[in-house]
């Protein structure tokens, strides 16, 4: 209970500092995904029209996801220096995976009277993609943002290792300072955004879901 | 027009799905195409937009070969209904229907019109269901907005892959009853896929019966019944469906020709036949020129009307005239509405008597209620 009470004093007399890292936390998770989305929708796309490259394109982005964070972020620090940049870069390439997946999966899972519904009604290979296969993609597109936005947010926390900000950089100075307070304010609030993030990211895949029921 | 000649279809396997298909589809009509499943039917449907290739032999599609036509604008000229309907689950059924309309970027206006159109068509008011999605409607529903998103950019030709064999018993019915209906409107030359005998018999104009990548037989529903080319053919129409044509066929159309009948010359004066007509208590007789042959008829109204003139000013042309060689069955398919009196006559035009319709329905009704007592 004082432990409690203790924290909680901490959290509102520094409610300024937490907040200002929670909203670099969610900056940089926010651009890794999006970023993620800019490269990632159309590997998805060109892995699931064409065939040959679908195996070398998966394999490429899950090894991506298999490397150990810290280890992908130190090695990315090589490259690219020190700080918000570096781990923005890091969290797009750990958010490859389920976007990229979850496109191709979403493409290929079409109905295949759909597909031939469009063909044979004239439709040119690009003109079925943009009119019918990608809108029929987007409750899978959801779900893959959703699961890189949870991913992302729990490795951005390692961020201060290579000199960026956001809430780890509260908990890994209570790891320093051994202070268990100090790695609570930060790990909570980590926490709750996760939490809200997969709630309302998942309301937004139920809603698109909703209309493609055939 | 459609016109396959010799077409072969060999797929990379070396599986030969189509041997020398030679098949006319006729202008305007109801073509269907029918065989048990494997038999080549779809392979067929699919050659004409492209959707299949075939290996050698040539397609024609208004005397055009279609290997040199551009697919995409070919497709965009027939319509495609297909068998799983196939709708556009993210659009409302408005942007459903101007699928084609829109590719050929029509103007808004006239889209709109033209959905609103077809809708009322196949009687789905526009205002309640143009903004719906697919899921909210019935599968009868459903197939409904397929075909007329087949029918939207007006082509001349419609394929139809199995268009009701997903729907239930009842909404298959009145599909197939609201197309027959449809095509006395629009006359579009419909190419049909089933493997439904009773489909096939209920809406074909024209039936292409396949087996084996082969065409077996084409002809009328009639043609088929009656004369099935092998037994391949009897077996898949099946014996019931055999018999029940056979027994209209067994009828013998001289069983209904009366034969004591008012002839009147072509020559004589009116006043001679309406004394004939009334002697004999008839309302019409047929008229014959010197030779016997048949010149028309005269009601016993229109010579009381004209009694001074000669007789040539009051023959009419009968509405229905039959020959003695007919089949029961052609004339039934004739018989439509009431006429007045039906001149039965021989090959060299000869008048051989006056046909009893009243006889002739009543066998058939005795038919029908023995088959009624059969179920």
């Amino acid at each position: 209970m004082e432990f409690i009470m203790e924290l909680g004093q901490y959290m509102i007399a520094n409610y300024q500092e937490l907040l200002n890292l929670a909203w670099e936390h969610i900056l940089m998770v926010a651009y890794g995904i999006g970023l993620a989305l800019l490269i990632g929708v159309p590997l998805g796309v060109i892995a699931a029209k064409v065939n040959w490259l679908a195996p070398i394109i998966l394999s490429l982005v899950n090894i991506l996801q298999l490397i150990p964070s810290l280890a992908m972020l130190a090695l990315l620090m090589l490259y690219f220096g020190f700080g918000f940049k570096t781990v923005v870069i890091g969290l797009l390439f750990y958010s490859l995976l389920p976007i990229v997946r979850n496109t191709y999966v979403g493409i290929k899972e079409v109905d295949e009277s759909i597909i031939e519904a469009g063909v044979g009604n004239g439709m040119t290979p690009l003109q079925l993609l943009y009119k019918i296969q990608f809108p029929l993609s987007i409750p899978f597109l959801m779900a893959g943002i959703r699961l890189a936005a949870v991913i992302a947010i729990s490795v951005a926390t390692i961020g201060p290792y290579i000199g960026a900000g956001g809430l780890g950089k509260e908990i890994i100075s209570g790891i320093s300072l051994q202070s268990d307070v100090k790695i609570y304010a930060g790990a909570i609030p980590a926490t709750i955004i996760a939490i809200l993030a997969d709630f309302i990211l998942g309301k937004v895949e139920q809603k698109s879901k909703k209309r493609m029921a055939a | 027009m459609i016109e396959l000649k010799n077409v072969n279809k060999i797929y990379n396997d070396g599986f030969q799905a189509l041997t020398k298909v030679n098949v006319e589809f006729q202008e305007g009509k109801i073509n269907v195409l029918i065989g048990p499943s494997g038999c080549g039917k779809t392979t067929t449907m699919k050659l004409l937009n492209r959707l299949v290739d075939y290996t050698d032999g040539e397609v024609y599609f208004n005397g055009k070969k279609i290997k040199e036509m551009n697919p995409i604008e070919l497709r965009r000229q027939m319509g495609f209904v297909i068998q799983n309907i196939g709708l556009f689950p993210h659009m409302t059924i408005f942007n459903n229907v101007a699928t084609v309309p829109k590719l050929l970027k029509w103007d808004k206006d006239r889209i709109k019109k033209r959905v609103i159109e077809l809708l009322e068509m196949v009687n789905l008011d526009p205002n309640t269901y143009m903004n719906r999605y697919p899921s909210e409607l019935s599968g009868g529903q459903q197939q409904r907005i397929g075909v007329i998103r087949a029918l939207a950019a007006e082509p001349s030709t419609i394929l139809m892959d199995e268009p009701f064999s997903a729907l239930d018993p009842i909404s298959r019915e009145q599909l197939q009853d609201e197309l027959l209906r449809l095509q006395t409107e629009i006359n579009k030359t419909i190419i049909f896929v089933t493997h439904d005998m009773d489909e096939a018999l209920k809406i074909a104009d024209n039936i292409v019966l396949m087996k084996d990548g082969k065409v077996v037989q084409q002809g009328s529903p009639d043609s088929l019944l009656s004369n099935p080319a092998n037994d391949f053919v009897k077996e898949f129409i099946g014996e019931k469906r055999l018999n029940s044509n056979n027994q209209l066929n067994d009828l013998s159309l001289a069983n209904y020709i009366n034969k004591d009948i008012l002839l009147v010359q072509s020559d004589i004066r009116i006043e001679k036949a309406t004394s004939s007509l009334i002697e004999r208590k008839v309302s019409s007789a047929v008229v014959i020129n010197e030779d016997e042959t048949y010149n028309g008829i005269v009601s016993l109204y229109d010579a009381i009307e004209n009694n001074s003139s000669e007789i040539n000013s009051i023959i009419k042309k009968a509405s229905l005239i039959i020959y003695e060689n007919d089949k029961v069955s052609t004339v039934l398919e004739k018989i439509e509405g009431i006429h007045d009196i039906v001149p039965v006559l021989s090959k060299e035009d000869i008048v051989v008597g006056l046909l009893s319709v009243d006889k002739l329905f009543a066998t058939l009704h005795h038919l029908t209620e023995y088959k009624r007592g059969e179920i």
